[in-house]
């Protein structure tokens, strides 16, 4: 297996500062053979000088000086390992109340997230929270991993009970039973990570890394409709390619096919795919997640931001806009403030026309706000300069997203679900 | 009918790359002829078939490469009709903008930095794409796609726009220039398994070969002018092959006896020291390489 056909599993880990995830991530990483001599070198070196009696994996995570420091992670970070069959890439995101951004920053790069409870303090609001996320990015699975086992006597009842709560908790939610799945685990000890268990013979389902083996990419099951993007018109000028006019993107949602009629977006122009290319292959179809050139049968207006979809299957194209949004940045988002509005590649101006409501980010509800600030959720309206050529959230992830990026700054303050 | 199936790691590239050449007036690809950069190559490449690359390549040349980095670097230029900018951390000592490391672990690594800038400056860069990947140190784990940096090339790790889905806003300020990493998702593996995959040449260094080499701190160094050696520190010829195509003075050699792509991937698959382990000046102290990072290192 090579990076050709192993697939490609992303994971967003979230936890408070004390569940053990950084334990977690560095337990995966050593029993998938993932960390090298030096490192699990520097990490027994660490141990040893902060009086540890066993392997601090946490320090195979926690990047920054500062964190080092305060001993607890701030941002998203990225960790990489491999099995036979699959890639994973893990976004570590902090847990903390006021780390809203960084959870959903992760979660959206995601389609698995793993929520960590510690056995001992069961569901907590940290836990409401976490899982609200997940829920509000409509991740497709969440493992509940129940960690610290070893420090409730690896008991049967403390398991059940807690994925009873949780429970509650799933109805409040849209996800479904399949999607949710409870793993009794002990970070520090290895158990149920890679290897089954003695300790708890009570359960009899995947390990972490079983589990998290048999998931299908997500790009790959994701069958809506097919969404495209242009980037870059691509324009050799050369003899070999003298009228050779490519618009290239990525492909989302579904397949597209030579001889596909399509529509130009805004223009509404309908012409024929001619041509799918990736580098000097020609190919007869291209699958979602594809990085493509393609040509049409007909000169019609296209170009950076446009859209390309199939022939009756047109999404829709407003200027006015309901949208749950995130607030990412320090800068409290406001009625009546301007931002630039980038929804995949395209950007238009937009309008905060109004705040209906702050969300409480732990499924008890809402209340009203004339402002979002940083880790804020609420629910907006907006007024675009053009129209966008957008499905709901719920439909289709890629085409749902936007983010708004601010005038003067150009920082990226809000990330928006379209509803 | 030829069904394909995307390399996800390969079209998030693609896509970056795409974003790069759309987003920025005058972006510039950073290249060191190690196999990271050969790899952006290919990848841009494919993002703008059949059409050009449409950016320039750019190398800090410290005057202490391998050869065999440099004569492979022309030779690519060539091939794909590259356009190729080439800027001397020689010419920044000159100017006496810095001053040449002395004694035991004198490396001219750290100086590039100030040559970098300086030629953003000359041509008004506004994206500076390099091949940096997260896996590669810690302090990288939390590197973004596109990097914002200030007037000194400055990284403020608290001040870093979230990047959310494959949205990427590349919008900057007068004065600002981003750095882009498009394989910031890959690991060293990938990326060797990669070259394998689309056979794409590189140099000869990284494959096994005889070479004059010496012991020092438990990593083998390479026996020329350019690196400093203790008369007590003996020359010997030993079978070795570099993992990284760094500097000669802070790049160290692995035993090996891989002369094949395939050796190489098999012996990076078994390897237990990771490739920034033969980095020696990442060695110098545990948060060298995030210090580095803070004053525009790239």
């Amino acid at each position: 297996m090579d990076i050709q056909n192993r697939k490609l599993i992303k994971i967003a880990t979230a936890g408070s500062v004390d569940d053990g995830k950084s334990t977690l991530i560095g337990r995966l990483l050593y029993d998938t053979h993932s960390l090298t001599t030096d490192k699990i070198e520097a990490i027994e070196r660490s141990s040893k000088q902060r009086g540890y009696d066993y392997l601090d994996f946490s320090l195979a995570t926690d990047g920054l000086v500062a964190e080092r420091e305060q001993g607890i992670t701030i941002d998203v970070a990225h960790i990489y390992f491999n099995t036979d069959k699959t890639n994973f890439i893990v976004a570590d995101t902090p847990g903390h109340v006021e780390y809203t951004r960084n959870m959903v920053t992760g979660a959206s790069t995601s389609q698995v997230a793993i929520i960590l409870i510690d056995a001992r303090k069961g569901v907590i609001e940290q836990t409401y929270r976490h899982f609200f996320i997940a829920n509000l990015l409509r991740m497709s699975h969440v493992v509940v991993a129940i960690n610290k086992m070893d420090l409730v006597d690896y008991s049967e009842d403390v398991f059940l009970k807690i994925k009873a709560d949780f429970g509650a908790l799933v109805e409040k939610s849209n996800f479904s039973e399949e999607q949710i799945t409870f793993i009794p685990v002990s970070a520090l000890k290895g158990e149920n990570i890679a290897r089954q268990s003695k300790e708890m013979p009570w359960y009899v389902g995947n390990t972490l890394l079983d589990h998290l083996e048999v998931l299908e990419p997500e790009d790959l099951q994701e069958s809506t409709t097919a969404r495209f993007p242009v980037q870059y018109v691509v324009r050799p000028k050369t003899e070999a390619f003298h009228d050779f006019r490519g618009f290239s993107g990525k492909l989302y949602g579904n397949f597209l096919r030579v001889g596909d009629r399509v529509s130009v977006l805004p223009s509404g122009n309908e012409t024929t795919v001619k041509s799918i290319h990736f580098f000097d292959q020609k190919l007869d179809s291209a699958a979602p997640g594809s990085s493509i050139v393609i040509t049409l049968e007909d000169e019609v207006d296209c170009s950076r931001g446009d859209m390309i979809v199939k022939v009756g299957e047109e999404p829709r194209s407003e200027k006015s806009i309901s949208a749950t949004i995130c607030q990412v940045n320090a800068k409290n988002l406001r009625v009546g403030q301007k931002y630039i509005l980038q929804h995949g590649v395209n950007r238009v101006l937009a309008k905060i026309d109004l705040i209906e409501a702050k969300v409480h980010a732990d499924f008890s509800g809402a209340e009203e706000s004339d402002q979002l600030k940083l880790n804020d959720i609420g629910k907006v309206q907006l007024r675009l300069s053009k129209p966008v050529h957008f499905d709901s959230y719920h439909s289709n992830k890629s085409n749902g997203a936007f983010i708004l990026i601010d005038e003067g700054s150009f920082d990226t303050v809000s990330v928006g679900f379209i509803e | 009918m030829n069904l394909f199936i995307p390399n996800p790691k390969e079209a998030e590239s693609i896509h970056i790359l795409r974003e790069v050449a759309a987003q920025f007036e005058r972006p510039v690809l950073l290249f060191s002829g190690g196999k990271d950069s050969i790899t952006l190559v290919r990848l841009a490449q494919k993002a703008f078939y059949p059409a050009k690359i449409p950016f320039p390549l750019l190398h800090v040349d410290t005057g202490h490469n391998f050869p065999e980095t440099i004569e492979f670097r022309d030779q690519l230029v060539k091939e794909l009709g590259l356009e190729l900018i080439v800027r001397n951390v020689q010419d920044s000592i000159d100017q006496g903008k810095v001053r040449e490391e002395k004694g035991r672990y004198a490396s001219r690594n750290s100086l590039q930095t100030t040559t970098l800038l300086d030629a953003i400056e000359e041509f008004k860069f506004d994206a500076c794409i390099g091949g940096a990947r997260r896996d590669e140190e810690k302090a990288r784990a939390k590197e973004r796609v596109f990097s914002v940096r200030d007037d000194f090339g400055q990284w403020d790790e608290k001040n870093q726009r979230p990047e959310l889905f494959d949205m990427l806003n590349g919008k900057i300020q007068v004065g600002q220039n981003v750095r882009v990493f498009p394989i910031s998702n890959w690991t060293e593996l990938d990326v060797w398994e990669y070259i394998r995959t689309e056979n794409i040449a590189i140099p000869s260094i990284y494959f096994a070969h005889k070479r004059e080499v010496f012991f020092r701190d438990g990593l083998i160094w390479t026996a020329n002018e350019y690196v400093y050696r203790e008369p007590h520190e003996k020359v010997i010829e030993k079978w070795v092959r570099f993992r990284t195509v760094g500097d000669m003075t802070c790049t160290a050699a692995v035993l090996s006896e891989a002369t094949s792509l395939d050796e190489v991937v098999a012996e990076i698959r078994e390897s237990t020291i990771s490739e920034r382990g033969a980095r020696i000046d990442d060695k110098r102290s545990e948060a060298a390489m995030e210090t580095r990072k803070k004053v525009g290192y790239f």
